[in-house]
């Protein structure tokens, strides 16, 4: 058909051939692999909605999470609950998108997030299932920026809305080894017992120097040695998701006895 | 058809007497990234051998067909195809490794070794022979990687593979992590002391100055 290779038209024939065999192939992949994926994802979200409350057990995960937790979506805001489902909602994508989201920025972006959804998602855990109504903890989604990276966590608070029950980091990209200890559960084991918000209502915890922690202190924690910036990225996401744009409206209204009329 | 012995010299020969990494010095900037955990090493090297073997394959086969104009062009789109292919299959099949590892996966597309083997190899050599080159080369990296990140998991993070080796002084253990070995900066370290360690031994490989 061509006598030679570096003619115009088969270099044309050569070029889109393949680029329509090779589009057909990732398009391929990408469309067969989408519902693995996706089940992988939420599976992945699950596992850690569980861990941080310390239910997750040997089992089917999808099985404990339905016996175990109710999510809700809540209106950051006014702290009230949104009636929409929350299955169907993407709060990722919620975060960045200006019509569902708000601006921060200056002394409002602590945890230098840039933008924060209006509505964000709230874990109810039942440890004896949800059918008995009986409320063990309240877990939150918080992020903020690290040294590298926006840093993902749950926070688990006991049913007061304060005691913190668990965090746990479950994306990071800080250095392995040192930044990256965030999820490492020894770390993350000294938050337990202490209190997210001080007497007036404002955040308290504060990440300190490593090794400087009053073990006694209902509010300190030591920071990770060989990052500081990092432990900086901690205690900034504690200082936003605790304050006022964060989730101390619905905090207060739990406090006020929310949970028990609805 | 090429005989047993010239195959295995095409998969076994990068290993050591003419490494990727070490002899040709390609595929650094991944090296330094991936090393600080033996898992991620050993999922990156598989991976871009899996790349490399198929890419040169696949470039192998069209070799007679491809423009030399744009055959660099032509190379890229086989690449890149497979590379997001990979990811695919990873986010998949491999979820837990994929969150670490996605970005440097996709870095395999500008890894110069896939790029060096194309282009050196698979533009000359029928499919089954470039195949087993590219298998070969990969495992050269894949043996290189191993080896860097053996040394920085071990003394960075007291653990191999994350089984705890060395107890750590933070959990109440004798060992104080160096810092050092978590930080990119100790792979070139590394690298370079192993490429001496390898020069010392197999002394046709130093350069003549």
């Amino acid at each position: 058909m061509f006598s030679n290779n570096d003619s115009i038209g088969k270099t044309f024939f050569v070029v889109i051939a393949l680029c329509l065999v090779c589009a057909i192939l990732v398009a391929t992949a990408a469309v067969q692999l989408r519902p693995k994926q996706v089940e992988n994802k939420l599976l992945d979200s699950q596992k850690n909605v569980l861990a941080v409350t310390g239910l997750l057990a040997e089992g089917d995960i999808k099985e404990l999470y339905i016996k175990h937790i109710q999510e809700r979506l809540v209106d950051l805001n006014t702290g009230e609950f949104v009636d929409m489902d929350p299955e169907s909602y993407d709060y990722r994508r919620a975060m960045k998108a200006p019509e569902t989201s708000i601006k921060l920025d200056g002394a409002d972006d602590k945890a230098s997030i840039k933008s924060r959804a209006n509505i964000a998602p709230v874990y109810f855990a039942y440890n004896d299932g949800v059918e008995s109504g009986k409320l063990s903890a309240i877990v939150l989604p918080v992020h903020g920026y690290g040294l590298w990276s926006t840093m993902h966590a749950f926070l688990a608070l006991d049913n007061d809305g304060n005691t913190i029950k668990g965090i746990n980091y479950y994306e990071q990209g800080e250095t392995a080894g040192l930044g990256g200890e965030v999820q490492n559960p020894k770390w993350t084991a000294q938050f337990v017992g202490k209190k997210l918000l001080d007497e007036s209502g404002a955040p308290a915890i504060k990440v300190m120097k490593p090794g400087n922690a009053n073990p006694t202190s209902a509010y300190e924690v030591d920071g990770l040695s060989g990052a500081t910036l990092t432990s900086k990225g901690v205690q900034n996401t504690f200082d936003f998701w605790a304050g006022a744009k964060g989730f101390a409206p619905f905090l207060t209204k739990v406090r006020d006895g929310a949970l028990n009329n609805g | 058809m090429a005989s047993a012995k010239e195959m295995k010299s095409l998969v076994f020969g990068p290993v050591f007497a003419n490494n990727p990494i070490a002899l040709q010095v390609l595929g650094i900037c991944s090296a330094l990234a991936v090393t600080t955990k033996l898992d991620k090493a050993l999922v990156m090297g598989i991976a871009l051998t899996l790349v490399t073997a198929f890419s040169s394959m696949f470039i192998s086969m069209i070799r007679n067909h491809i423009p030399s104009s744009v055959r660099i062009i032509v190379q890229m789109t086989i690449i890149a195809s497979l590379v997001i292919v990979v990811d695919q299959v990873l986010k998949a099949f491999a979820y837990n490794v994929a969150k670490e590892l996605s970005v440097f996966v996709g870095l395999i597309i500008t890894n110069c070794i896939v790029m060096g083997r194309a282009e050196a190899y698979a533009m000359k050599s029928p499919p089954l022979m470039s195949f087993l080159d590219g298998i070969g080369n990969g495992l050269g990296y894949t043996v290189l990687l191993l080896i860097v990140a053996f040394i920085r998991e071990l003394f960075g993070s007291g653990t191999l593979f994350g089984v705890e080796i060395l107890p750590l002084v933070s959990a109440g253990g004798w060992y104080q992590p160096m810092g050092m070995m978590l930080i990119a900066p100790s792979a070139f370290i590394i690298i370079g002391l192993l490429i001496w360690i390898l020069r010392t031994f197999r002394p046709e490989q130093v350069e003549k100055a």
